[in-house]
C-alpha cells in the first residue's frame, strides 16, 4: 500500500476528538449503505479520487466481516446494551464485549479492567451466559455444538 | 491548532477507560473548494466527493486513519472569490476515524517477523509491531525460519510455540505513535548532501500502534482455543 501522507491536516481543523464511539457493527452497516450507494449512482469509481475511498472500504469491510458484528442486527445491539446495564462497565468495555463476543473467562478479564476486584466468578460465568444468548455467533458453529449435545444426552 | 489527548487520570480504585473505540467519529471543519463545471451536481454530493477525496484512507496527525465521512452537519454560506470561478464552501462534518484506545484488544494477522518483533496486520492498517519484550516469555528469534517463538514451559519440557506468517493473532494495544510527515524546508546549511539523500529515502509511517501479548489469553488464536 502506498505511504499515507498527512499533509491534509494543515487545512482541516479538528473541534472535537472524540464525539462519538462507533460499534463495528455501526461501521459495518455504514459502509455496506455507503457501497450500496455508490453502485445505484452509477458514477465512475474509478477516477482517481475515489481509488482511495475504494480501497479503505474494501479493506475495512473484508476486516470487519471476519467478526462477530456480521451476525449482528440493531435489534441484537439493542438488547445486549440493554442487558448490560446491571454489570456496571464502561461504555469502552460494553462495546468491547460486543465487537469480541468473547467465549471464555480469560477473555473477559483482558477486556474488564481490573476484573479480579470488580467481577467474581459467578458474575464472569453470566456475562459470558449473556454474550452468548444474545449475540449471534456462527451459525455453523452452533449447529455443530447443539448436534454433539444432542449426542452426547443420547449416548448417556 | 493541536490538540492533545488528554490522559485519564485515576481516582480512588474505579477504572477510568478513556472514552474511545476501535472506530471513533471525528468532529471537523474544512473549506471545500469545487470547480465550475462541478456546479450542476448537488452541493452535498459534490462536498462529500472531495472529503472522501481528500481524507479517506489518509492518516490525520494526533487523529487516527481516516475511513470514510459519516455525515455533514453544516454547510456554511459558499463564496466565489475573484480570480477564481469556484466557489469555495466551510464545512462542519464527522468522518469516521479509526483510533484505537490504549489497552484496547484486537485481534490482526501476523505479516511477517523480524529482530524488531512481530509485525501485525488488520487489513486496512499494516504498522502494528509488538517488540521482542512484549511476547510471551521466555521468546526467541529462529533465525533459520525468520519466526518469533514463544518457548512454552510445560513439565513435559519446552514446548516451541511457533508465530507463523498468517497466523491470526490476539493483542492488546499499549502505545501509539504519530509521526508529522509534511514536507520540510530545505535542510540546513550544516546538513551533508550525503545526509540529505538519507533522510529523502527513510519512509515513516505516520500512525504505527505498540502492542503486547504477555498476559493470559493473548497470543496466537489457536494457543488458547478449548479443543
Amino acid at each position: 500500500m502506498a505511504a499515507r501522507s498527512t499533509r491534509v491536516l494543515m487545512s482541516c481543523s479538528r473541534k472535537d476528538a472524540n464525539a462519538a464511539l462507533l460499534s463495528n457493527f455501526e461501521v459495518f452497516q455504514l459502509l455496506t449503505d455507503l457501497k450500496q450507494q455508490r453502485k445505484e449512482s452509477g458514477k465512475s469509481k474509478q477516477s482517481s479520487g475515489q481509488q482511495n475511498l475504494n480501497t479503505i472500504m474494501y479493506e475495512t469491510m473484508k476486516y470487519i466481516s471476519k467478526t462477530p458484528c456480521r451476525y449482528q442486527s440493531p435489534e441484537t445491539v439493542r438488547e445486549f446494551l440493554i442487558a448490560m446495564k446491571g454489570h456496571k462497565l464502561t461504555k469502552a468495555e460494553k462495546l468491547q464485549l460486543l465487537n469480541h463476543r468473547p467465549v471464555t473467562a480469560v477473555e473477559i478479564q483482558l477486556m474488564v479492567e481490573e476484573s479480579e476486584e470488580r467481577l467474581t466468578e459467578e458474575q464472569i460465568e453470566s456475562l459470558l451466559q449473556t454474550v452468548a444468548s444474545i449475540l449471534p455467533g456462527d451459525p455453523e458453529e452452533q449447529q455443530r455444538d447443539s448436534a454433539m449435545e444432542t449426542e452426547g444426552r443420547s449416548s448417556q | 491548532m493541536l490538540v492533545t489527548k488528554a490522559a485519564p487520570a485515576r481516582l480512588c480504585s474505579l477504572p477510568v477507560s478513556p472514552e474511545a473505540a476501535m472506530f471513533v467519529l471525528v468532529e471537523m471543519t474544512d473549506t471545500v473548494r469545487i470547480p465550475p463545471w462541478q456546479f450542476e451536481r448537488k452541493l452535498n454530493e459534490s462536498i462529500a466527493e472531495e472529503l472522501n477525496k481528500k481524507l479517506a484512507n489518509k492518516v490525520v496527525y494526533n487523529v487516527g486513519l481516516c475511513i470514510c465521512l459519516y455525515d455533514i452537519t453544516k454547510l456554511e454560506d459558499s463564496y466565489i472569490f475573484p480570480g477564481d470561478g469556484a466557489s469555495h464552501t466551510k464545512v462542519h462534518f464527522r468522518y469516521v476515524v479509526f483510533h484505537p484506545f490504549l489497552d484496547e484488544i484486537l485481534v490482526g494477522e501476523i505479516k511477517s517477523c523480524s529482530q524488531d518483533g512481530v509485525h501485525v496486520s488488520i487489513g486496512f492498517f499494516d504498522d502494528i509491531v509488538i517488540p521482542p519484550e512484549s511476547l510471551q516469555q521466555p521468546a526467541k528469534f529462529d533465525e533459520a525460519e525468520q519466526v518469533w517463538v514463544w518457548e512454552y514451559e510445560t513439565e513435559e519440557g519446552a514446548h516451541d510455540l511457533y508465530m507463523d506468517i498468517g497466523e491470526e493473532i490476539r493483542f492488546r494495544v499499549v502505545d501509539e505513535t504519530f509521526v508529522d510527515t509534511s514536507p520540510t524546508g530545505p535542510s540546513s546549511a550544516e546538513a551533508s548532501t550525503s545526509n540529505a539523500t538519507e533522510e529523502v529515502q527513510k519512509k515513516e509511517a505516520p500512525y504505527t500502534l505498540v502492542g503486547s501479548i504477555s498476559e493470559p489469553g493473548l497470543g496466537l488464536l489457536s494457543w488458547w482455543t478449548n479443543s
